[in-house]
């Protein structure tokens, strides 16, 4: 079966910009993930993570290098869902008109409410998102990749700026939609706890430009992350292993990009 | 829930002073006017009770109706044509930096160029037709309505057409859905000025090369010193414009901005 994603950006540079340098983003930058799996890409503030993530959404084609994402359902074009680090609803629709937005006209509203079901979300139907909490928000945002049906899920640190139980729930809520929906993800994050606890495999980026300097499959069953032991200790074995291939940024996780 | 309730009720008390203070306002114009008439005693300065006898006979016997939706119906053609071509030329500059260099100063031009120049030269080049008249006046609004969508589009929010383009909104949609919403106050504030503009212009298109609407009968009462007619057909003008504001204006800005709420 061909992969779900095959992404080599040989060079991503960011022109000279008003008051700021010429910057070279991404280089030699090459992933494979297979249909299915759940990968999650690592590294430091500023590497280059969430350029790579719009590269591969096709929102940015200036770059040197290819992209290839495999065909879904009877040889239509892929499906991108793209959960975006902060949640992107539109303040002027309701809750079930931003996520019918994405969708073909007809049919939505037997897609959106079960949807907004599955997220828990069905009494905030009417709602506009300016009335929404910061985790109903994400919610939404992740309930809106997941109503496309996508045949690839972008996520960009979807989990960064909200507090410990939120994030735990959202987490949860992020993986029991996954084994109901099933897709090929791929989750940006610079914190490794939370790659441990979510993914397959882990993709570590180095500092800017970014390139893969390690790929880690996480063999530690899924039913056993629950324990904060478990991931700490491969937490450690992690760093102790590639501490000098992405250097001491990966440890120094800064919450805001 | 101790706290919200007595919001709605602050609000309407405050809503009802205000409409009590505008009523105030409007005697204390008429009581004004009527003691300086009164006090005058000349038929170039009318009472108010007169203008109001004067402005129930126009509409009772009179053409007023007739000349009030003719100069209607120019204004509204006007209106539209000027919006629509102002947001869209706005829109289209606000997005390219290309364009815009390249008529920013066309812009400026029209923008400075004064309402009797553009329809003496309307009259003069397609003649006195009702197509030279209506395009005067929108011509007199276009660069206004521009500017301010101009200014709109420059404010777009790249992260939610970034999120439609990712999930392949169509372009129609995004543009009802993510963009225009992103518009509307500078819509409305196109749209309120430029109601006021168009309608003050459209009279003196009417003056000058028509031979019907408000703006031909207050030239014809003009000739005749008749300033009571004049000042009826001024009121009865006014206010359907105040009305159209009300009615029409006033309840979509409403709609548009209920989700702030």
């Amino acid at each position: 079966m061909r992969p779900a994603l095959i992404a080599h950006v040989r060079e991503k540079r960011y022109p000279r910009a008003r008051g700021a340098k010429p910057h070279l983003a991404l280089a030699g930058l090459s992933l494979e993930i297979p249909a299915g799996e759940f990968v999650a890409l690592v590294g430091p503030s500023g590497c280059g993570k969430t350029t790579f993530l719009n590269i591969v959404a096709g929102l940015d084609r200036d770059f040197a290098g290819e992209v290839a994402l495999a065909p879904g359902h009877e040889g239509r074009p892929a499906r991108v869902g793209y959960v975006f680090q902060e949640p992107r609803l539109l303040p002027w629709r309701t809750v079930y008109e931003n996520i019918a937005l994405v969708l073909p006209a007809s049919g939505a509203e037997g897609i959106v409410d079960p949807m907004l079901q599955a997220v828990g979300l069905a009494g905030a139907r009417d709602l506009y998102p300016p009335q929404l909490s910061v985790g109903m928000s994400r919610r939404v945002s992740i309930a809106r990749a997941f109503a496309i049906e996508p045949d690839l899920l972008l996520m960009d640190e979807p989990f960064v700026s909200l507090d410990h139980d939120t994030v735990e729930q959202l987490r949860d809520l992020l993986l029991k939609l996954w084994h109901a929906r099933p897709t090929t993800v791929l989750f940006v994050t610079h914190d490794m706890r939370e790659a441990l606890v979510l993914a397959d495999r882990l993709v570590l980026l180095s500092a800017a430009p970014g390139h893969v300097v390690a790929d880690v499959p996480v063999s530690l069953a899924r039913n056993r992350r629950e324990s904060g032991a478990e991931i700490e200790r491969l937490r450690d074995e992690i760093l102790r292993r590639h501490r000098e291939l992405i250097g001491a940024e990966a440890e120094a996780a800064t919450p805001v990009e | 829930m101790s706290v919200t309730t007595p919001i709605p009720r602050a609000s309407s008390w405050l809503a009802a002073s205000s409409l009590a203070q505008r009523i105030g306002s409007v005697a204390l114009f008429v009581a004004v006017w009527q003691i300086a008439a009164d006090a005058v005693g000349s038929r170039l300065l009318p009472s108010a009770s007169a203008v109001c006898v004067a402005l129930i006979q126009e509409c009772v016997n009179g053409p007023l109706l007739f000349h009030l939706g003719i100069t209607l119906a120019r204004v509204a053609a006007a209106f539209t044509i000027a919006m629509v071509v102002g947001t869209a030329v706005g829109i289209v500059m606000g997005r390219s930096r290309t364009l815009d260099a390249l008529f920013d100063s066309w812009l400026v031009l029209l923008l400075n160029l004064p309402a009797l120049v553009v329809i003496v030269l309307a009259y003069v080049w397609f003649g006195l037709t009702e197509a030279a008249a209506i395009g005067a006046v929108a011509v007199n609004k276009i660069p206004n309505t521009a500017v301010t969508l101009r200014e709109g589009a420059r404010a777009l929010d790249r992260n939610y057409s970034d999120m439609a383009a990712s999930f392949h909104v169509g372009r129609w949609r995004t543009l009802r859905h993510v963009i225009m919403p992103q518009l509307y106050p500078y819509v409305f504030a196109a749209a309120r000025s430029g109601l006021a503009l168009v309608w003050k212009i459209v009279l003196i298109v009417e003056l000058l090369g028509m031979s019907n609407g408000v703006g031909f009968e207050i030239q014809l009462y003009f000739q005749q010193f008749d300033v009571t007619r004049i000042l009826a057909y001024t009121i009865a003008f006014v206010a359907v414009i105040q009305l159209i504001e009300w009615a029409i204006f006033q309840p979509l800005e409403r709609r548009a901005g209920r989700w702030r709420q």
